[in-house]
């Protein structure tokens, strides 16, 4: 048993991705900036400084102080407070947290839904996978903001307004993640296409396999590459439609707000002169947003055998 | 287009009751009987799919729920302020972008090169309101050069209101452009390098090299015309998405265009408005579509010549 | 003196963790009116060479020593000067005319945008040299055909075009890299006789880069074998082909299948890597060997298929045919081949056979009984069991993410479900020896063996079940004539050991003829010749056998 886990390892270290990995620096340092904004979010009833929620704990003698650095500012409130006596640390991390769950869940929804249909579209073919293909043909030609905001706004309307709140984050995952699938679905079903002409598919089949054996054992681990370089750029595009939706005033309620909502309030603030309260969200927003893009791009160049 | 004028028209029906949100709570039972018979609510669905369709072909959308105005009058008085936007930015977005991809994707390495693929991935990681908000702050704030929100001055031409032929209309038209088109302009840098290496890797441009083609022509007249090929399509689409971002960048430069009605038409749930705009939008991408069918007909020639080999 | 002369060259290609090289230290002589060529199987470095020459190595390959004397020059001494040598010195073909070609600009578009690099003549002159010079190559109605795009021409037309392209500003030397692989037999004895053509008429010295002994023996002046990146022999063809010095030419003589006569087995010279002179088929001990009986144990009876490019209606203006109306019988025990080139229906009637597409019309009878009308899946499994195949190509025929063991174990386990894991990995065991693996194979995975491996595994996974029938679809096609020959003496083997019956489908008449008792020659989906090897091969029937006898390049015509 140890050897085996031995040469886990080993093949790991061995193998290509590990070492376009090390001889990287992009991707080390986002890695690394990526693995501490999940963490700190992750655990961020441990990390942050204050509790933002806590009514208790604010005092709006506290309000507009400026970060640590500048003239007014207090050791305590490293970046500052908002309007409210709020620690501005604190709300970003909580923020940060909502920002990640409903981008990742959406995401997670959209490659679930995208790839099972863009695996058995390219997989069975004839007029089920001309269905399928349509389908994603219109939709793409839709923006994925203009396709959220309409879902959005269809459940506004059917459900009543304080269920609305109350399910506001589970409508805003199934907006984003309906938006996004088609890319999911288009990338499976050509990758499944490549894959489904190659004779290890003809061999299981003439063996005998299943077809859902065949399309979950043998295809679905040889499209996942692809599938993952655009998960993760998917991702950036989900947290970054998160916000914008949360901006406009249309997506997370303001009990739980995002990075995006805590732009917008700070927006508010932006003209007289309270630059951080907008500020700090939105740089870490696109820090963020960063990290996960550079990850990206390097998946993208590592995964590619073109380009070797 | 019949889709999406299905789509439309179950949003309107379906969704919510369109007399509730109509008139105030103190109206009558008996007053909303009597509303819902004039508007012809009660008739069955087809007929009133039917007038839906006859109706939007002509441009008529209904009543705004939120803002009592015929929604014609308010998308026709929105159009110009938006189409204008979309156009300069597209511009802005394709030009600079194609040039850019080009030159990244011949020259692959070197600083220069280096550099803008960082900030191209900077832009695809900037939301277009943290650009917008960051522009208004910079110039209209901190250097106070250009306005931060509104039109500036307008001229009225019959049907169309342009800023274009007003100083205080372009100053206006500069940040919202360069913001809304940021977005699109990164993601086209990427693509056309993309392209470009890809198409320098083919055995085609290794023969034209074996045949002493100068670099200078390869790169220009045979990598170039094969590379923009995709461009064309991408163009269309951008267009497209160029129109839906601009809702972003409509609200945060309080721009008055169809943008910012339909963020607040969803805000409100006013459907007559999010119907019509969706069947607009619907037009224009079908229109697109079909402008760039037509443009890839002419570009590439195995579209145009499909009679197969003829065997010797 | 020699018009070409290339000295100590050698080539390295920086790779992420270690340095290949790719040619280390080739000595090379061309002369005016002669054809060179430069053979070896892959991974030799004979391409390599070739692209050197002109210095079109691409990163990150480089040229790290050596000189290219042309014509008395040393046209590397300047590396940025090479470029005014291309085309107008030196011309350069490569392998694939379908991927040489500009797609979006015209033949005509392309031939003058050559020319008037490096001739300085007028649009109008251009344009009357290139129409000449289609006329040269064979290209019928040249003025009409000048405007034509790259795609609007057949596969050999379009290397006619290419070779145009490449003589059109008079070089010298001509490279040409594997020219005719990618096309049918009969085109490609085309392009080598335009080849052989040019080379009198315009008195020039090429360089014909191929790893077929064939072609080499029938075009060939003198030939230059690499392996490895070194220069293992260089000599006449006659010569070298009749009389090889070194052990590695030796051996690569001796792999390529003779064209006439039959043997019992290729013959395989000890090299470096040690072979087994007999395969020691340990899967005999579990084998449920068939007594052979002397009947039929496959018939094909009017088999058609067509394939529709529509969805929805059957429009006779999209389909097409790919078998018509074949019929053909395997007896048990018997190795029977398919013949043909490409399009020929071949490989399609092999799909049929194991099941993978229904066939249009006709059935297929196996141990008499009709495949073709079963309908049940359960049944089908039987049948499964007893019809298993090989392919062509080593890299697509596993599943790179699974472990050998994983590969060989699936038949395994699906037909036998209450085998135990024990049972199971000894069967492996003996598997993976019968085709002359180790049994550490069976931990590693596809990546780390070469295609003849990957073959030798995939036949252990169609030996899984125990067929009685095997399909194999030009299973040795994509090898190395060293490798090809060593995998085909193991079919050989096992076939007789375990009884096996073989369909075995290629378009090399040379090898078809070593593995084949019968044979069936198809064109376009037509039945043409079916008879006995020895007969087929010596008193052909049809005309269309008579071509492709002609037709084929063989070795043994260096001895007329």
């Amino acid at each position: 048993m140890d050897s085996q886990r031995l040469t886990l390892l080993n093949r790991i270290k061995d193998s290509d991705i590990y070492f376009s990995f090390i001889k990287s620096p992009t991707a080390i340092v986002s890695s690394v900036i990526l693995v501490i904004i999940f963490f700190c979010s992750f655990f961020v009833e441990l990390v942050a400084p204050f509790n933002p929620f806590d009514p208790s704990s604010l005092s709006l003698m506290d309000a507009f102080t400026p970060p640590s650095w500048s003239e007014d500012g207090v050791a305590k409130f490293l970046l500052g407070t908002d309007g409210q006596g709020r620690d501005m640390l604190s709300t970003i991390l909580y923020g940060s947290r909502i920002s990640l769950i409903v981008g990742f869940s959406a995401i997670l929804f959209s490659l679930i839904l995208g790839v099972t249909l863009g695996l058995t579209a390219g997989y069975f073919g004839g007029k089920y996978e001309m269905i399928v293909m349509r389908l994603t043909d219109v939709q793409l030609t839709v923006p994925s903001i203009l396709m959220a905001l309409l879902v959005d706004g269809i459940a506004r309307g059917i459900i009543s307004r304080e269920l609305h709140d109350e399910m506001a984050i589970y409508v805003l995952i199934f907006a984003i993640g309906i938006s996004e699938w088609p890319q999911f679905a288009r990338v499976s079903r050509a990758a499944t296409l490549v894959e489904k002409n190659k004779d290890y598919v003809s061999a299981s089949t003439i063996i005998g396999v299943s077809n859902p054996i065949i399309m979950f054992k043998h295809i679905l681990p040889n499209i996942l590459r692809p599938v993952l370089v655009i998960g993760t750029i998917g991702l950036a595009l989900a947290i970054i439609a998160e916000s914008t939706l949360s901006f406009l005033g249309v997506g997370v309620p303001p009990t739980t707000p995002s990075l995006g909502t805590l732009i917008r309030i700070g927006n508010d603030f932006l003209f007289s002169g309270e630059w951080w309260i907008t500020f700090f969200p939105a740089i870490f927003l696109v820090i963020l947003a960063f990290s996960i893009n550079l990850l990206g791009d390097w998946m993208r160049d590592t995964l590619n055998p073109k380009l070797n | 287009m019949l889709v999406v004028a299905f789509v439309s028209f179950s949003l309107f029906t379906f969704v919510g009751d369109p007399i509730n949100n109509m008139v105030g709570e103190e109206t009558s039972d008996q007053e909303r009987a009597e509303l819902r018979e004039t508007l012809g609510l009660n008739d069955p669905i087809h007929i009133q799919f039917t007038r839906f369709v006859v109706n939007a072909s002509q441009g008529e959308f209904g009543i705004s729920y939120q803002l009592r105005r015929p929604v014609s009058d308010l998308i026709s008085e929105r159009l110009p302020a938006t189409l204008e936007l979309v156009i300069v930015s597209a511009l802005i977005a394709l030009i600079s972008g194609t040039l850019l991809g080009v030159y990244t994707g011949i020259n692959r390495k070197g600083f220069l090169s280096d550099t803008i693929l960082a900030i191209s991935l900077l832009g695809v990681s900037l939301p277009t309101f943290v650009i917008g908000i960051l522009f208004i702050y910079l110039f209209a704030v901190i250097l106070g050069v250009l306005p931060s929100f509104g039109r500036g001055e307008v001229i009225d031409l019959g049907f169309w209101s342009t800023g274009f032929l007003t100083v205080s209309g372009l100053k206006a038209i500069i940040l919202p452009s360069v913001t809304l088109s940021l977005f699109q302009m990164t993601y086209i840098i990427r693509l056309v390098r993309a392209e470009m290496m890809e198409i320098l890797q083919t055995d085609y441009i290794k023969f034209a090299r074996a045949r002493g083609i100068s670099e200078k022509s390869i790169h220009y007249k045979h990598a170039l015309k094969n590379g923009l090929i995709p461009v064309i399509t991408i163009a269309g689409i951008n267009i497209g998405t160029l129109i839906a971002f601009s809702i972003i960048t409509e609200t945060v430069f309080q721009w008055p265009g169809m943008g910012f009605l339909f963020i607040q038409a969803v805000k409100f749930v006013d459907i007559p408005i999010m119907s019509a705009y969706l069947v607009f939008i619907a037009f224009v991408f079908v229109m697109i579509n079909f402008i760039v069918d037509i443009l890839y007909y002419f570009i590439d020639p195995r579209i145009r010549f499909k009679s197969e080999a003829v065997s010797g | 003196m020699s018009f070409l002369k290339i000295n100590n060259l050698s080539v390295d290609y920086e790779m992420r963790r270690e340095t290949v090289y790719a040619a280390k230290n080739v000595n090379i002589e061309v002369n005016k009116g002669e054809i060179l060529g430069l053979v070896g199987e892959s991974g030799s470095g004979k391409s390599t060479v070739g692209n050197a020459i002109i210095n079109l190595i691409d990163e990150p390959g480089r040229v790290s020593n050596g000189s290219i004397v042309l014509d008395g020059i040393d046209i590397h001494e300047n590396p940025e000067n090479i470029v005014k040598y291309r085309g107008k010195k030196i011309g350069l073909i490569f392998q694939d005319p379908q991927t040489s070609l500009n797609p979006i600009l015209t033949i005509g578009e392309q031939l003058i945008e050559t020319i008037q690099t490096h001739l300085s003549l007028s649009a109008e002159e251009a344009k009357n040299k290139a129409i000449n010079l289609l006329k040269e190559v064979g290209i019928k109605d040249a003025d009409t055909r000048f405007d034509n795009y790259p795609h609007q021409f057949s596969g050999g037309m379009r290397q006619r075009v290419v070779i145009s392209l490449a003589l059109c500003c008079e070089p010298e030397l001509l490279i040409a890299d594997e020219p005719t692989t990618a096309l049918d037999v009969s085109i490609q004895s085309q392009i080598l006789d335009l080849i052989k053509r040019l080379t009198k008429e315009r008195n020039l010295a090429v360089i014909l880069i191929t790893h077929d002994m064939g072609v080499i023996s029938e075009t060939t002046d003198r030939v230059a074998v690499m392996k490895n990146g070194d220069l293992v022999e260089i000599g006449p063809t006659k010569e070298v082909l009749t009389k090889p010095k070194e052990i590695y030419t030796k051996s690569l003589v001796s792999s390529v299948p003779p064209t006439n006569k039959k043997i019992e087995r290729f013959i395989i010279i000890e090299k470096e890597n040690k072979i087994k002179s007999e395969t020691n088929i340990k899967i005999l001990n579990r084998w449920e060997k068939k007594e052979l009986r002397n009947k039929d144990l496959v018939q094909v009876k009017n088999l058609s298929k067509t394939f529709d490019d529509s969805f929805f209606i059957e429009s006779s203006k999209n389909s097409v045919m790919a078998v018509n109306d074949v019929s053909f019988n395997i007896k048990e025990g018997q190795s029977f081949g398919l013949v043909g080139e490409s399009g020929s229906g071949k490989s399609t009637i092999a799909k049929m056979i194991v099941n993978l597409f229904r066939p249009t019309l006709g059935d297929i009878y196996f141990n008499d009984v009709c495949i073709t009308k079963i309908k049940s899946n359960k049944e089908m499994m039987k049948f499964r069991k007893q019809i298993q195949m090989i392919f062509q190509d080593p890299y697509s025929s596993l599943n790179g993410r699974l472990k050998v063991k994983d590969i060989v174990s699936e038949p395994i386990k699906l037909h036998n479900p209450s085998i135990s894991s024990k049972d199971i990995d000894s069967y492996i065991y003996d598997l993976l020896e019968s085709v002359e693996l180790t049994q550490q194979s069976a931990e590693r995975y596809p990546h780390e063996f070469s295609g003849g491996q990957r073959q030798r595994i995939s036949i252990a996974r169609a030996l899984a079940t125990q067929p009685r029938l095997l399909v194999c679809d030009e299973p040795t096609s994509a090898l190395d004539v060293s490798i090809q020959a060593q995998i085909l003496n193991l079919l050989k083997d096992l076939q007789e050991q375990l009884n096996l019956t073989i369909l075995f489908i290629s378009h090399d008449l040379p090898v078809v003829r070593q593995m084949c008792d019968r044979i069936a020659v198809l064109k376009n989906g037509k039945l043409c010749e079916i008879s006995k090897t020895e007969e087929l091969f010596k008193n052909p029937s049809h005309d269309y056998t008579k071509e492709l006898l002609t037709l084929m390049p063989k070795i043994e015509s260096i001895y007329n």
